[in-house]
């Protein structure tokens, strides 16, 4: 039996636990429901938790613990030398060890028995090795005995966590819902504790999200020292050359010069927002300022549905239209535009923003009292003059930090400077250029062949953790305007 | 109806000095016919929230509307400043004059009217900007001061009008959202006076304040009706009494009886006023 039929069991028993235990709460009260502490389904609630939970629980924890526990055991089996030597060493032993287990449920009876004996040295292994090749097995050279024991010990470990821990898992469930069954009374504080349960659960949701922050976090932290013990953080953070050679080069380092990446970011960021702040912010204006309720009803659906337009689309639009088409242009007027260019690229990622700007500085926007607006015109200030001089100032703060959170964005866009704005590091104030990201460079270091040993993959955390840095600050600080902004009016 | 022999300019800095003719004649010494509404009908979307509402306001007094919540009085006072045009579902009927002028005829334009009419809100509504700019944003709109001097002085005598500037005069350049309730009414009393307007429609204007607030701000009205025609909505019964002159009771977005205050409060001829001001329903 599966782990996931137990589990189906387990929440099975808890919804039907559900209804018994409202079903007795009553009954405990004779009917009278006022009597009852809590109400019968909080009765039911915590019954169920009782049956199912200490169970499940049980069932997870087993199903964690027992892949490591398991190999853990049959690791012992193997000679004092293995275990003593690396653990790169360790790894190989062990994945011929896993080989050798996987092939085992296959073998008939009688080959498995051939297995046995040269387990305990009563035929040759190179029998036992034939006997695995003819299931498709194929080890090259004859096992060690100690292998084939601790394959073995591995194998018959190695059914669904499940099918073991089963008896436990039922047993507790009977357990948790006699105990819990014979508790239900009316004065149970059962709400109390379903309640307590509840908060639980979603304290343990949050931590999750939490904790999986800070091991991405942790983790990029540590490549990123592990990539400063090859270069140095200041020829990294200074450095005006990004020419990180191959890995297969060996010792010849190249050099990985942060500035020339920044500044393509940065550069093209500001193109981009140099696009998408008028156009947004007027567009943000016009939706919760003048617009009639209809065209609000149809426009501000379509701009969300240019937000989710995946980036690989404004990419590839950039590179097979937009960038062509700019190119041609420029060839018209005798500029020389190449087609992967700092304005490709943000031109179309400030396409890519508008919405973010726009949507944000219209709930900002919105958020001004109407009482404001009501003053204004009650002086005699006409909806244009109302809109420059009382609501836009109003909404300054908060535009800004729209703004900033936009501008983050487009920091951290990756698809649409891949296919859009080229690959060479270019310290350049040409805006008709090319350029790079550092987010260009954190893809093309890490696709193709990887040596994880290398600088040149390991920049590529560096890179990456700079990012972070860089938009968590911007976007810590956005929200700190956004949010103080708010408080004015609440 | 007297209608004005010329026609007043749209804004004008210093005040028409009104010679009063009598002190305390009873009924009520009124100035001339301010404005004149005439059978108000008024619609939004497809719920008639006034009826062929028909009442005059007179200068240099102060007339109160009352009634229960939601008998349309806000609304009222909204077609006096055309302030409902900002509502699209809102329609109006009925001929509304300001000095004899059809106020919703097509060549008003309503941001003009709104210079001369002012309003105050119910709850005070100051600029998120400095004292001094909130004051001085009406004048600065409408170019009514070429030079800082003139407007620190309209600033000055606006703050003045309204009983704020000995409070503020330390601190013009400091937030107007920082004041207390009742200096920010003030506040916003200083900025609808700030363009000499000939008209004032207060809207509950201390219903979020303090009896202590409260009392400065009726105050403050007794002296302003003295250049002005001040036309205010309130919940409060006493406060009618204290500072009008005259009370129009609404019920059901009827315009049910228009008379002297003290007439209202002590004689009303109509069933209706008699429960409201005894304070038998509302
Ligand atoms: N903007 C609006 N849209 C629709 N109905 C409104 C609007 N403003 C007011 N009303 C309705 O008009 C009626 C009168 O409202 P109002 O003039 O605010 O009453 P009062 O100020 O006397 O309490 C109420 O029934 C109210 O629901
Ligand atoms: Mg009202």
């Amino acid at each position: 039996m599966s782990s996931l039929t137990i589990l189906a069991i387990l929440i099975g028993a808890g919804v039907l636990a559900y209804f018994i235990g409202r079903m007795r709460s009553i009954q405990t009260c004779g009917g009278q429901q006022q009597n009852l502490h809590s109400r019968p389904s909080y009765h039911g609630y915590y019954l169920a938790i009782l049956t199912a939970l200490p169970a499940i629980i049980l069932l997870a924890v087993w199903g964690i613990a027992e892949r490591p526990l398991t190999r853990y055991v049959a690791m012992q089996e193997l000679p004092a030398k293995v275990l003593q030597g690396s653990d790169a060493e360790k790894a190989l032993t062990m994945s011929v060890v896993d080989t050798i287990a996987e092939g085992l449920p296959q073998l008939s009876p009688e080959e498995y028995e051939v297995l046995r004996k040269a387990r305990y040295g009563f035929v040759t292994t190179s029998d036992a090795r034939d006997v695995l090749a003819r299931h498709g097995v194929v080890l090259g050279s004859d096992p060690d005995r100690s292998l084939l024991a601790a394959a073995d010990e591995l194998a018959s470990r190695a059914e669904p966590a499940g099918s073991r821990c089963r008896s436990a898992c039922f047993a507790l469930a009977a357990l948790g819902f006699v105990w819990g069954y014979s508790r239900i009374r009316p004065e149970l504080r059962a709400r109390n504790i379903v309640e307590r349960v509840m908060r639980g659960g979603l304290f343990l949701a949050s931590t999750v999200a939490v904790l999986t922050t800070v091991g991405i976090v942790l983790s990029v932290l540590f490549e990123t020292i592990h990539f400063f013990q090859f270069v140095s953080p200041f020829d990294f953070l200074f450095g005006t050359v990004w020419d990180p050679r191959f890995a297969t080069v060996g010792k010849a380092e190249g050099q990985f010069g942060l500035l020339p990446l920044l500044w393509g970011t940065l550069f093209i960021s500001a193109v981009a927002l140099l696009v998408a702040v008028p156009v947004g912010l007027f567009a943000a204006i016009y939706m919760s300022e003048y617009a009639g309720s209809k065209v609000r009803a149809f426009a501000k659906p379509v701009l969300e549905i240019l937000a989710g337009i995946p980036t690989i689309v404004y990419g590839f639009f950039a590179l097979s239209v937009f960038g062509p088409l700019l190119r041609d242009l420029g060839f018209n007027i005798g500029l020389e535009i190449s087609a992967s260019s700092v304005l490709t690229a943000g031109i179309v990622m400030g396409v890519m923003i508008i919405p973010f700007v726009s949507s944000l500085s219209d709930d900002i926007i919105n958020a001004v009292p109407q009482s404001l607006r009501e003053g204004s015109y009650g002086l005699g200030a006409t909806q244009s003059e109302t809109i420059k001089k009382v609501i836009l100032p109003a909404a300054l703060p908060g535009i800004v930090g729209a703004v900033l959170l936009a501008a983050s964005r487009a920091i951290g866009e990756t698809m649409i400077v891949v296919l859009a704005a080229g690959i060479a590091a270019n310290l350049t104030l040409n805006p008709l250029e090319p350029v790079t990201t550092i987010t260009v460079k954190i893809v093309s270091q890490l696709t193709g062949d990887l040596e994880f040993n290398s600088p040149q993959t390991l920049v590529a955390f560096a890179l990456g953790l700079t990012l972070f840095i860089i938009t968590l600050a911007l976007n810590v600080y956005a929200l700190y305007i956004v949010r103080k902004y708010r408080e004015q009016y609440e | 109806m007297e209608a004005k022999v010329e026609d007043r300019p749209a804004m004008t800095v210093e005040q028409p000095a009104e010679p009063k003719e009598t002190d305390d004649a009873a009924p009520a010494a009124l100035g001339e016919l301010k404005i004149k509404a005439t059978d108000v009908n008024l619609w939004y979307g497809e719920k008639q929230a006034l009826f062929d509402v028909n009442l005059e306001v007179f200068g240099q007094s102060v007339t109160a509307l009352i009634g229960p919540s939601g008998c349309g009085k806000s609304t009222f006072l909204r077609c006096l400043n055309r302030m409902n045009d900002v509502i699209d579902i809102c329609k109006v009927k009925g001929d509304i004059r300001l000095d004899g002028e059809d106020i919703y005829a097509p060549e008003v334009d309503p941001v003009q009217l709104r210079a001369r009419v002012g309003m105050v809100f119910q709850k005070p509504n100051p600029f998120p900007k400095s004292i001094y700019e909130n004051v001085a944003y009406a004048p600065r709109l409408h170019g009514l001061c070429a030079t800082k001097a003139q407007m620190d002085e309209v600033v000055e005598t606006s703050l003045i009008k309204a009983g704020l500037w000995e409070e503020v005069k330390d601190r013009l350049d400091a937030p107007g959202t920082g004041l207390s309730g009742g200096q920010q009414q003030r506040l916003c009393i200083a900025r609808a006076i700030s363009v000499n307007p000939e008209v004032l429609l207060m809207d509950e204007p201390c219903s979020a304040l303090d009896p202590i607030a409260t009392a400065t701000i009726e105050t403050l009205i007794d002296e302003l009706k003295e250049n002005l025609c001040i036309a205010i909505v309130t919940h409060s019964m006493q406060q009618a009494a204290r500072v009008s002159q005259r009370t129009a009771f609404f019920h059901l977005g009827k315009l049910v009886e228009v008379n002297d205050t003290s007439t209202i409060f002590t004689n009303p001829s109509d069933q209706r006023t008699q429960d409201y001001v005894t304070g038998r329903f509302g």
